[in-house]
């Protein structure tokens, strides 16, 4: 398993080594930050909460709004779009309860990024989606319910 | 292989909106190959990143659960017209590819 890590590393290394050649990363602020493995691997919403964000107190908030279908056909692409009026948005992850594993997507933002996150997603069965904002040190969340049809994980 | 396209448009709520569409299988590892019967391995992009002016003003980050070839929009308020955004990935297996366009 430590080779694993190891390779995977050098690997991630590697390809950041060619693009730094290739002129293509300049030595800017660079978000310190990796993958959130543990928070994509937690099976629970709370865990991977406190994985990302690093707190799990929510509080409802109409000022995320979730643009997404009432019924989504086909569970393999289900378009969804959170947008937030919150000032100093830190973060935005949106969860799909029923997947085996909830936490589907997030957005780390820094200095300048805005409150909009769109992206489509992978939907096993019927289920309240869960979009949650990290704003000004709070933690807010929206949920809506999608139907799914057919089921979209694995096949 | 890979190829990703970008397009910025004007927000309603204000700003810019980058919307990307990267070519990717998006495989979970949970998939069988239907000849075989082996389990395709996984493969998705992991982080991607959105730059203005060389600044990063986002990551986002992926897993299995995003579809395939995903569309990923987000926000930069703060973008204005001339403006270089570019927006870089890297999936599990250490590919990687990249974007730039200018703010109309």
């Amino acid at each position: 398993m430590k080779r694993r890590i190891f390779l995977k590393g050098s690997l991630a290394a590697g390809t950041i080594a060619v693009a730094a050649s290739a002129g293509l990363l300049t030595p800017t602020r660079v978000l310190a930050s990796a993958w959130p493995k543990a928070a994509f691997e937690s099976e629970t919403e709370a865990e991977a909460l406190q994985a990302f964000f690093g707190t799990s107190d929510v509080e409802q908030s109409d000022q995320v709004s979730i643009k997404a279908p009432l019924q989504a056909e086909n569970g393999a692409v289900v378009p969804i779009k959170v947008m937030t009026s919150l000032e100093n948005v830190e973060g935005i992850a949106i969860c799909a309860i029923k997947n085996p594993r909830p936490y589907t997507t997030s957005l780390r933002v820094s200095g300048g990024g805005g409150g909009l996150y769109s992206t489509r997603i992978k939907m096993g069965q019927t289920s309240p989606v869960n979009c949650y904002v990290k704003a000004g040190g709070k933690l807010y969340m929206a949920s809506q319910e999608i139907k799914v049809t057919v089921g979209g994980c694995g096949g | 292989m890979a190829s990703t396209k970008m397009k910025i448009k004007k927000s309603k709520t204000g700003g810019y909106e980058v919307m990307v569409l990267a070519k990717h299988p998006m495989e979970t590892g949970l998939r069988k190959d239907k000849k075989t019967g082996e389990k395709i391995p996984e493969h998705f992009i992991e982080n991607m990143e959105f730059a203005v002016n060389g600044e990063v003003v986002a990551q986002a980050n992926l897993g299995t659960g995003v579809s395939k070839n995903p569309l990923i929009g987000v926000g930069i308020p703060n973008a204005k017209s001339g403006d270089k955004v570019t927006v870089s990935w890297v999936d599990n297996k250490g590919e990687s590819d990249s974007a730039e366009k200018a703010v109309k």
